[in-house]
């Protein structure tokens, strides 16, 4: 194994990336993932590959369907504003069923909002991230290791399935150090027959569109994009548990909140308080099952949330209102401290549920 | 089983980042489990700097020290801004060449060293955070000599290898004194 080496979490996506084989990098600075495109500016020239800082986070959502177009491994990266610029992007892209991946390493908002780490754009990663029907495969790292991992990870299921993936990190995953391997069995990519490579006159031109002005054709584009959707959700979700063999209370927490409630845990757990986690690493497809069998035996539920509680809605629908379902979030940049999260346990634990 | 937290605070350009780096580095070295998360943002451009570096036996849960056990103040807002943050029995580093002000505090262990002084006496007035460093491992009984070159070859490019050295003397001088 390669010796690991510190790394930021924000360095660590950029460099799995190029191993991931993308060499088409298209970004506008935001603080706080500006690091990522640093690297690949500093980078790619060197490995033959592409650097562009666009004009605009719209330009660089474009140039990412252009090169997706061609079947090459292509990534942007943004924090909150600018991905809500990217919007449109991400749809034609779900429209013209095309592989990419997205970084968005968040920050408060809403609006300009701050630079501080937020969780609060769950909602539009999981469920709403532009106009139509459609979904992204959204990763959510806890870790810098994580996010080199799932970076990896987002490449191969875009191609897999033929859609963008997300890896939705925040600003503390972004710029925090840890130790990372970076030693990666990549597999080679699918066959894309569908990609605009050139016909070399051999065959018909391929060509990659959204626009599709017959409703019952453009109804049947929909019907199978959510076939493809049921797999994902059957075959995709991933998801880690921690401490949940005898747990009564379950805190849900993804990314850093996961982070600070183990800390909680461990700390409950000492005065005897049986709580564990679900971690959800996927958002969307959401991991269900963990969630559902908890609500078999667990008294009460906990999201713990960078937000004003956005993913605590999944967690309901999850857990079927078996248990009451309770918040303990910051919000607008700020980050739970493990006495917060404790604080919930506690509550839970003397029948405290509201 | 033993996790210890370090806050490390100053100005932008006193090198406090890289010392918190160097700390983790030499952590990952020793085969602990390390995170180092910095302050970012317009306070790091001319105003305060401050990271906060964990190194534990088992992995790091929360990367945030917001109660650490070893604070390191080099600058007079950051003494007044984290000295009540430090665990009771924690122990605090001044720079004492910047800090005239003594700890309030009596449940924490103080270390004053004229760090800012001893650099500039010693002709490399950039490397007080690398002297206070050095105290704050042998305080700890954690300076070998072989794992501190170590880390400071991570954290040093090779084309200012010259550096090594001055470096680990630096570390050195306030363990003499």
């Amino acid at each position: 194994m390669a010796d690991k080496v510190l790394m930021k979490g924000n360095e660590a996506i950029a460099e799995a990336a190029i191993i991931a084989g993308c060499r088409h990098y298209f970004g506008y600075p935001i603080t706080p993932q500006t690091e990522i495109a640093a690297y690949m500016a500093k980078r790619m020239p060197k490995i033959g590959g592409c650097f562009l800082q666009a004009e605009s986070e719209i330009a660089a959502i474009n140039m990412v369907y252009g090169v997706a177009s061609t079947g090459l491994r292509v990534m942007t990266s943004s924090s909150s504003p600018g991905i809500s610029l990217k919007g449109e992007g991400l749809s034609y892209l779900a429209g013209a069923d095309l592989p990419s991946l997205i970084i968005n390493v968040q920050r408060g908002g809403p609006g300009l909002g701050g630079i501080q780490p937020s969780q609060s754009d769950y909602f539009q990663a999981t469920k709403g991230a532009a106009h139509g029907d459609f979904h992204m495969i959204v990763l959510a790292p806890s870790s810098v290791q994580e996010m080199a991992d799932l970076t990896v990870k987002g490449f191969e299921l875009a191609d897999k399935y033929r859609m963008t993936s997300m890896v939705l990190a925040d600003g503390t995953m972004g710029q925090m150090m840890e130790p990372v391997s970076l030693d990666y069995d990549i597999k080679p990519m699918p066959e894309k027959p569908w990609a605009t490579t050139g016909t070399k006159m051999e065959r018909f031109h391929n060509i990659t569109n959204s626009l599709s002005l017959v409703p019952e054709e453009l109804e049947q584009l929909n019907f199978a994009r959510y076939e493809k959707y049921k797999t994902i959700e059957e075959e995709e979700a991933m998801f880690e548990e921690y401490m949940m063999e005898d747990a009564e209370i379950c805190i849900a927490a993804f990314g850093i909140a996961a982070r600070v409630a183990k800390n909680a845990i461990v700390e409950a757990r000492k005065q005897g308080i049986k709580v564990g986690m679900i971690r959800p690493i996927t958002l969307w497809p959401f991991p269900k099952k963990p969630f559902e069998a908890a609500a078999e035996k667990c008294k009460q539920f906990i999201s713990v949330e960078l937000s004003m509680g956005q993913m605590i809605e999944d967690v309901k629908l999850a857990t079927g209102c078996k248990a009451p379902v309770t918040l303990c979030n910051r919000a607008g940049g700020m980050i739970p401290s493990p006495q917060q999260v404790l604080e919930s346990i506690k509550e839970a634990a003397n029948g405290g549920a509201k | 089983m033993k996790t210890t937290s370090f806050l490390f605070a100053g100005f932008g350009g006193q090198g406090i980042l890289f010392a918190g780096k160097f700390l983790a580095y030499k952590g990952l070295l020793d085969g602990k489990q390390v995170s180092w998360l910095p302050s970012y943002g317009p306070e790091m451009r001319g105003g305060t700097a401050s990271c906060g570096v964990i190194i534990s036996d088992t992995p790091v849960g929360s990367p945030i020290v917001s109660n650490p056990d070893v604070l390191v103040a080099m600058n007079l807002p950051s003494l007044d801004r984290y000295e009540d943050a430090v665990v009771p029995g924690g122990i605090i580093f001044v720079d004492s060449t910047l800090i005239e002000r003594k700890v309030k505090r009596d449940d924490v262990k103080v270390y004053y060293i004229p760090a800012t002084k001893l650099a500039s006496d010693n002709k490399t007035p950039t490397l007080a955070n690398m002297i206070i460093v050095g105290k704050v491992l042998d305080a700890l009984n954690d300076f070998q000599e072989e794992s501190v070159v170590t880390a400071l070859k991570k954290v040093i490019s090779a084309k200012r290898a010259d550096m090594l050295d001055v470096n680990l003397n630096a570390m050195k001088l306030a363990i003499e004194n």
